[in-house]
């Protein structure tokens, strides 16, 4: 058999099973029970508007909050791993570890049931609040950890030249290292920004007002009252609606950076 | 020591202060580790002079001149810039070094700024001029080294003698008392070399007092006012560059200028 012929067949059976394999699932698959269970016209058609005005709102909104508060922490958290001041690293190798190591979501639930029983106060925000604090202190764990090696990344020439010209540490560090960290680790921070956007699905374990539920709490929710699966389908098509939008916008943001490298 | 006549700089007019050596180093030592890089140097630079430092790589000329603006810490002994121990801890170190220009090898020009913006960076935070007039005083020196019309591009739009060009620039915004020129071509193609020396060259006929760490052998024949040559951690032998490459004293003089030559 010649090479050419032996190629084309190898090709041709890997489309047959290929082709084999679609065939098999639509075939076997009821497709009148998905429509009823997932994709019910009349069930996606009452998630509206509250799905976008609350839910998707309240996803936007949490994500924001706890990806500000984690790259402030974040940032503070870093510059203490690298400060000369021992209990310092200390305290902030200590932190970093605890809370990458601990799930998300006992995080979220300690702060919105434990700590209150154990110290007697309530966080502001109600439980939404306090889920959104578990949040802020497990993100900044990671981001602390991806700022401190965009910064250790930056040549230590560029510290040099600017120690040279007589700048102190810290206008160093604010206008020389932190703007050359930060466009290195652009792809990284965009990573914990989407990981970030899906983690706030996990504050449904906090137990939410109305008004308070983001996007899986919410379709959670629908899918109880209306014993449908629908909403789930629905939210998972918000999540696409709010994260691809972003990685690109982040893309072009990247390659607008390029130019100063 | 050639005594030098020169028009007059910022080295006359602090009067009595003229006879003070612009940088005086006294018994330097410096180990990194288990490796003994400066053996007990005594080294001066008087005011308006141009010193240039020769000496095979792992010499220790480059670890001797960043000692002198304490980039890199001594291990034992002084170094002195115009009368103040650097190596005091009472020492302001950020003022010092607003004295001191220093150029490296790779230029360290920080990326993400304009060249005008590089240039006016530390006048605004270390000398904390204001803008219009850190901007005046960047444009000055920027037509200085002919390069006026870069000033809104980014240095890796530069070739690297531009670069060098807008580094030496830089350190000339913060108006300095002395510069230190730490082997300022040895990264340039051979073609960009020679504009490079051409603003040096200028600078040392306006009087700046010059420590050049060089392999130019050219340069330091023709526009240093001493030559030193180091070896193994050592002042080997020092003069007038005519005697000290022309007429070598020392074994090991002669061998690298065998070399190089």
């Amino acid at each position: 058999m010649k090479r050419s012929t032996r190629r084309r067949l190898t090709r041709g059976v890997l489309y047959a099973v290929f082709a084999a394999a679609v065939l098999f699932v639509v075939l076997s698959a009821d497709w009148s029970r998905i429509q009823t269970n997932f994709l019910n016209v009349e069930v996606a058609r009452d998630t509206f508007p509250e799905i976008v005005t609350i839910a998707a709102k309240n996803t936007v909104v949490y994500t924001v909050i706890a990806f500000v508060g984690g790259m402030l922490l974040g940032l503070l958290l870093a510059l203490m791993k690298l400060s000369p001041v021992l209990p310092y690293r200390w305290l902030a190798t200590a932190y970093i570890e605890l809370f990458r190591g601990l799930p998300a979501l006992l995080v979220i639930f300690g702060f919105a049931y434990a700590v209150p029983i154990a110290l007697q106060w309530r966080p502001p925000g109600g439980n939404a609040g306090a889920g959104l604090i578990a949040l802020i202190i497990v993100s900044s764990a990671y981001i602390a950890e991806t700022i401190r090696a965009g910064i250790e990344a930056v040549p230590k020439g560029q510290v040099e030249a600017a120690r040279s010209l007589g700048m102190n540490s810290a206008w160093t560090m604010v206008t020389v290292v932190l703007p050359q960290a930060f466009r290195i680790i652009t792809p990284p921070l965009t990573n914990e920004l989407v990981i970030l956007i899906k983690d706030t699905s996990l504050l449904f374990i906090a137990g939410m007002a109305i008004g308070d539920r983001e996007l899986t709490t919410f379709s959670r929710d629908a899918l109880t009252s209306q014993a449908n699966a629908t909403p789930l389908v629905v939210a998972a098509l918000m999540y696409l609606v709010i994260t691809l939008p972003l990685t690109q916008l982040v893309a072009k943001l990247e390659r607008h950076n390029k130019r100063g490298r | 020591m050639i005594p030098v006549s020169q028009p007059a700089s910022g080295a006359a007019s602090r009067g009595s202060a003229a006879a003070v050596p612009a940088i005086e180093v006294r018994a330097l030592c410096k180990t990194f580790g288990s490796n003994e890089v400066l053996k007990g140097i005594d080294f001066h630079v008087d005011q308006g002079e141009v010193v240039c430092v020769i000496g095979p790589s792992g010499s220790g000329k480059s670890t001797l001149l960043r000692c002198v603006n304490r980039l890199e810490e001594p291990t034992s002994g002084t170094v002195m810039v115009e009368g103040v121990d650097i190596t005091d801890s009472e020492t302001d170190l950020d003022d010092v070094r607003t004295r001191i220009g220093m150029v490296f090898q790779q230029f360290n020009l920080f990326p993400h700024l304009t060249v005008l913006k590089n240039l006016t960076l530390a006048q605004q935070r270390a000398k904390k001029r204001g803008k219009t007039e850190a901007t005046e005083i960047a444009r000055r020196n920027l037509a200085k080294v002919g390069l006026a019309e870069k000033a809104d591009a980014f240095p890796s739009q530069l070739s690297g003698g531009q670069q060098q060009r807008v580094a030496i620039a830089r350190a000339l915004s913060m108006d300095p008392d002395m510069m230190l020129f730490d082997e300022p071509t040895s990264a340039l193609d051979p073609e960009l070399v020679g504009d490079v020396l051409e603003v040096m060259k200028q600078l040392a006929k306006e009087g700046m007092t010059m420590m050049v760490v060089t392999h130019e052998m050219g340069f330091a024949r023709e526009v240093g006012d001493r030559v030193v040559f180091m070896d193994g951690g050592v002042v080997v032998e020092q003069g007038k560059p005519e005697d000290v490459l022309g007429n070598p004293q020392h074994e090991r003089t002669k061998l690298f200028l065998s070399k190089v030559l």
